[in-house]
């Protein structure tokens, strides 16, 4: 038997990974989950490794999750955010990289609002570099802790019809984890209103539906999205009232689901947008697990990447 | 590069003599069996634990508890692979505090990966005492470790690779002495 092995230098998305990158990452997760059950949550895997924290857009859930799983590894971690920092003083983007690898981190978390910058600093940078979201692209750690969450709920990752509802069209949450899906052989299944789930996306191997009762019809999975207006999603439907009647989720839609069905929402959730206060709480909502399993996944790929990259790559 | 077997040390009949012996061993020094727990380390150590459980069970018709521990972590030459060794699982379901441990691994040969489980356990809370069994102890040693119970010293040429192979994951008892070809 062959034994799996992860090769990336980078986690920027999960487009380029192979199945075999994704299994590991799991497995390791897996294993690291036991780490925070413990009284001592701590261990010395990262022991004298620095990750730099580099946010350039407001998050709180990523921020801090990166931040408990470098620190349970035993690894130093520095926050940069954006607001604190000499952006606002007309830094560019590659300045602030440079310069905080003249500090010699190995492992820079990013994110940014433009698709793209991981990859971008991945063109200079001598530190491994981890998407924590890049403007409407990719946010792999979501997509990997959303796979931990179904596989331990579910115990698979394949034969699974997966649902994603809402607004798919600024989603990096969903092209990751369509992404994900296709590549392990998933039916993925789009939910929303057309100009939010443009029908393009069937080309990455899904389904658009615009009901969402023929959507969620024997999904294992329903996926919710956040409606982010900050991103002015108002203006891609004429109400909240609207949307939330033809696409919030609730106990009545949530039937039409497979039995052993999960609800999942990668947060932060609108209770009574797109969804149902009674279902965010329901037993059927593992959205907190979500949560949990987020510190774990980041573990696994902090640990599997490193961050001491080859010189002469570069 | 191919593996040469050099050596056949231990067919399944010595090994299940050596399990009993081993079995009886941890049960002579460790009278209090309310304190006695077992710890296997992944992934032989593991199964080799299993066996011994198994004989206190069928000696005494007590179930000492067993624990699963991955070292990976807390290994000493994490930086020196270029990639990252596989963490696998650990799953210790009881308290360590104040029990009388007994760790337990196939191959007993530097000593560093004790050295890791016992870091490791010790994150976990404060034993009573920790002891070590060993199937086979092959020298080599490069800490002041030594076991308390040892199936086997067999002196090795530090090139030479001790395989010790078991039903549940081999599909045969045995151990065997090889060496890779092709340096």
């Amino acid at each position: 038997m062959a034994k799996k092995s992860f090769r990336q230098d980078h986690l920027l998305g999960i487009e380029h990974l192979r199945v075999e990158d994704i299994e590991v990452i799991l497995e390791t997760a897996e294993a690291f989950i036991e780490v925070s059950s413990r009284d001592v949550k701590k261990v010395p895997a990262l022991k004298g490794k620095t990750v730099v924290n580099l946010f350039f857009e407001n998050s709180t859930r990523t921020r801090s999750s990166f931040e408990i799983a470098a620190k349970r590894l035993s690894a130093d971690l520095i926050n940069f955010s954006a607001s604190a920092s000499s952006l606002k003083k007309g830094e560019s983007l590659k300045d602030t990289v440079l310069t905080l690898e003249a500090m010699n981190p190995h492992i820079i978390v990013i994110r940014h609002s433009a698709s793209g910058s991981p990859l971008y600093l991945t063109t200079f940078a001598r530190s491994s570099i981890v998407n924590a979201g890049d403007g409407f692209h990719e946010h792999p750690t979501q997509a990997l802790l959303d796979a931990l969450t179904a596989k331990q709920e579910l115990g698979t990752l394949r034969g699974l019809k997966i649902a994603i509802i809402g607004d798919i069209l600024h989603s990096r949450v969903a092209r990751s984890n369509i992404f994900l899906h296709h590549k392990l052989g998933n039916e993925i299944a789009l939910i929303g209103p057309p100009s939010l789930v443009p029908k393009e996306f069937e080309q990455l191997g899904a389904t658009v539906y615009y009901d969402i009762r023929a959507g969620v019809r024997n999904a294992d999975v329903v996926m919710m999205l956040r409606v982010q207006e900050e991103r002015g999603a108002r203006n891609y439907f004429p109400s909240i009232r609207e949307y939330r009647n033809r696409f919030a989720i609730t106990r009545d839609i949530f039937r039409l689901a497979k039995k052993r069905a999960i609800l999942m929402h990668p947060g932060p959730i609108n209770r009574d947008v797109e969804i149902d206060t009674a279902m965010a709480d329901a037993p059927e909502s593992v959205i907190l697990k979500q949560v949990t399993n987020g510190i774990a996944v980041r573990m696994a790929v902090l640990y599997l990447l490193k961050g001491e990259l080859d010189e002469a790559a570069n | 590069m191919k593996e040469k077997v050099k050596a056949k040390i231990m067919d399944e009949k010595k090994m299940q003599r050596t399990f009993l012996r081993l079995a009886v061993e941890v049960l002579e020094r460790n009278r209090d069996m309310d304190k006695l727990v077992l710890i296997g380390i992944q992934t032989r150590g593991v199964y080799v634990a299993k066996r011994i459980q198994q004989l206190i069970k069928e000696q005494e018709n007590v179930n000492v508890p067993l624990g699963i521990l991955d070292i990976t972590m807390f290994r000493d030459d994490l930086h020196r692979h270029e990639r990252q060794p596989a963490v696998r699982k650990t799953e210790i379901k009881f308290s360590v505090e104040d029990k009388d441990i007994v760790l337990i691994d196939d191959v007993l040969f530097t000593g560093r990966t004790i050295r890791a489980a016992m870091d490791s356990i010790f994150e976990l809370g404060r034993p009573a005492s920790v002891q070590l069994a060993v199937l086979i102890d092959r020298g080599h040693r490069e800490l002041p470790i030594s076991p308390d119970f040892s199936g086997k010293f067999l002196p090795t040429a530090r090139r030479e690779r001790v395989k010790v192979m078991l039903k549940e994951l081999d599909g045969q008892d045995q151990v065997l002495i090889t060496e890779t070809a092709g340096f």
